[in-house]
């Protein structure tokens, strides 16, 4: 067997030229499928890292209603029958396994007519927060400029706001911030910090909702103490809870570890069809990869006709050689080869040959996926086992289309094969 | 009784008719015999040989080979008595260009599938005692062509076969060369190698022990047809 292999490749190397057209098809076969495969690997990663791997492995854990998220807006008023999240329930939530912060806040979203938030004479749409101490940690916003909520503005009902980079540019416009007075429901509310999220990537989506707003591009983010949330809304009104897990693996367990227990502490007979739900990031980056997988699918099919008619130009070689070698194989049947030996002989040789070609293909599909990498910005990201499919994938084409010529050599007749001259 | 044919016919299709290439031989061999079998070309000496050679088999007859009757044997069958029982020498050589000269002569080692080792060590011993010691490492195209026949012979006799053929082994080969390998073939018979010689060369036939004349499909009796008569 392996001597068999080395003799191939010798066969291999007496016939550069010709080898390497005939591993031509199979080589730009297989380096088409390497490259695409290689996107799509560093595009999906890329969308999990976005969505999941941000740095912040926060779980947000709000209220559902009916299995759609219920946000509370000014026609869509807080359910009755939710009650505010106890300190004790809070430590419950933080004695799970591997949380390591925890947060409550609750969220309104307003809209410019209703005039809830404004700036001079401009009014605001967006998301509107009351966020407890924890908040900004827990759910990966860093300070940008201007100071953060202190210790002292929740005890002491200090009605000040922070606005993310969203609400500075929607409301403020090129002005600066710091300082200036904000209107929430009439209650004025001075502006003392600006925050960002502390992700890398500025392509920063925690939930589906986040997506389509930052598709929309409306509005953003003002926050205030949750202390101070009762000064323009009500007291009861429900809350959401972002939790920040040690590792991304803990992220799926924990947000289900909290929906039970919020649903089961929170929600009364009064409220019937509302639950705490957490936002699933594995499902949502699982429903943005596939949307990009079905369009790379197809090319990956036109690919594998490349390897297709590589099959069939080895084939056609491999009839060639057969041919031209018809004296080695009456002679080498005249002195004892069974049939089957010929037959792995030329097998052999046809394996080879495409294998040599996948490996170059991978080669070139690998420096090719770089290239394009590096002058598009398209993410690519190599795929090992990819590789090694594509290897095993183009000997198997070398054995399957190897298969005619080999039959054919294994069944010539000595006496023909040894008179042809 | 080393070799037994008993009434072998060979039918060969040509367009819609059946050609009749040998009609009713007999032929029995003893070991250690040596053999010529002479013809004209066309006259079926060929087709005999391919039949004795098991590279083909009779339309019709009895082939007994070292007690074994192989008339309808198994291809798989006839591959290992030609790699055992059987050595070939051709008019042309037949070695494979891109071995080296040892590795040409390991060759039906390899199928009888003895270790690389002993391949190696038998081959030296088989190309020593044809002469060519100090060209084991030779390719065939830096060998002369009575040495390529040589090297031939050696891979012939690399697995001590019962009967050595040989299908006009000098056809192809100066006189000086051809006297060489023709000495070579009595060196082999006289260490009791049973050969079979097919040629139309009187000169070569007049060194075997037996003459047999075939002569349109059919083999004539010992002794009929002078030895020196032009085909």
């Amino acid at each position: 067997m392996f001597e068999n292999i080395s003799l191939a490749f010798q066969g291999i190397w007496g016939h550069k030229m010709r080898s390497f057209l005939t591993m031509l098809g199979i080589i730009i076969g297989i380096a088409s499928i390497i490259t695409i495969v290689s996107t799509i690997k560093g595009t999906n990663d890329q969308i999990k890292e976005s969505l999941i791997g941000s740095g912040t492995n926060a779980v947000t854990v709000q209220l559902y209603q009916d299995n759609y998220a219920y946000t509370i807006t000014s026609y869509n008023p807080a359910p009755q029958g939710i009650s505010p999240i106890s300190e004790d329930t809070r430590q419950q939530l933080a004695d799970l396994d591997n949380v390591v912060d925890v947060s409550l806040y609750c969220r309104r979203r307003v809209d410019s007519y209703e005039g809830d938030v404004c700036y001079m004479n401009r009014a605001y749409s967006g998301d509107l927060f009351g966020v407890d101490e924890h908040y900004f940690s827990a759910a990966g916003y860093r300070l940008s400029y201007g100071r953060g909520f202190l210790a002292d503005d929740h005890a002491r009902f200090r009605k000040v706001a922070i606005l993310d980079t969203g609400a500075v540019s929607s409301l403020f416009g090129g002005e600066y911030p710091i300082g200036q007075i904000l209107e929430i429901r009439q209650e004025p509310f001075t502006v003392v910090g600006v925050v960002e999220k502390a992700a890398r990537s500025d392509f920063a989506i925690e939930t589906m909702r986040d997506y389509e707003m930052y598709a929309d591009n409306t509005g953003g983010r003002v926050f205030i103490p949750l202390a101070d949330w009762p000064i323009p809304y009500a007291f009861d009104e429900p809350q959401a809870v972002v939790l920040k897990a040690a590792s991304t693996d803990d992220m799926t367990r924990i947000g289900q570890q909290a929906e039970d227990l919020l649903t089961a502490s929170q929600i009364t007979d009064a409220a019937q069809g509302f639950a705490y739900q957490s936002d699933d990031l594995m499902s949502q980056a699982a429903d943005i990869q596939k949307l990009s997988n079905a369009t790379n699918n197809q090319l990956l099919w036109i690919a594998g006709i490349s390897l297709l008619v590589g099959g069939i130009g080895v084939m056609n070689i491999m009839l060639v050689t057969v041919t031209e070698r018809t004296r080695e194989i009456g002679l080498k049947k005249a002195i004892g080869a069974r049939k089957r030996r010929i037959l792995w002989q030329f097998l052999t040789e046809a394996a080879a040959l495409t294998s040599l070609g996948g490996m170059i293909g991978v080669a070139a599909g690998v420096a090719l996926s770089r290239f394009i990498a590096s002058a598009m910005g398209t993410p690519t990201a190599v795929s090992y086992p990819a590789i090694a499919v594509a290897v095993l994938f183009s000997m198997f084409i070398g054995v399957i289309f190897g298969m005619i010529p080999a039959v054919k050599a294994a069944n010539l007749n000595p006496i023909d094969a040894l008179r042809r001259e | 009784m080393l070799l037994e044919m008993r009434d072998i016919c060979k039918d060969y299709p040509q367009g819609k008719e059946l050609v009749k290439i040998l009609k009713h031989v007999d032929l029995t061999i003893e070991e250690g015999d040596y053999l010529a079998i002479m013809g004209p070309s066309g006259s079926g000496k060929t087709t005999l040989m391919n039949i004795i050679g098991c590279l083909d088999v009779a339309t019709s007859g009895t082939y007994r080979l070292n007690g074994e009757d192989i008339s309808r044997a198994s291809e798989n069958h006839l591959a290992d008595v030609r790699n055992t029982t059987l050595g070939f020498v051709f008019q042309s050589f037949y070695l494979l260009p891109k071995l080296t000269a040892r590795d040409n002569v390991a060759l039906p080692l390899l199928y009888a599938g003895v270790k690389k080792r002993v391949r190696r060590e038998r081959a030296e011993e088989a190309l020593t005692m044809v002469g060519l010691a100090d060209r084991i490492d030779f390719m065939p195209s830096q060998l002369s062509g009575g040495q390529q026949q040589r090297v031939a012979i050696a891979r012939a006799m690399i697995n001590q076969p019962k009967i050595l053929l040989a299908d006009e082994p000098t056809g192809a080969l100066d006189s000086t060369s051809g006297h060489q390998v023709m000495d070579l073939f009595d060196e082999l018979n006289g260490r009791g190698t049973t050969i079979v010689l097919i040629t139309h060369e009187p000169a070569v036939g007049q060194r075997a022990r037996r003459v047999r004349r075939i002569l349109d499909g059919r083999l004539l009796a010992e002794g009929e047809g002078g030895v020196g008569d032009a085909w």
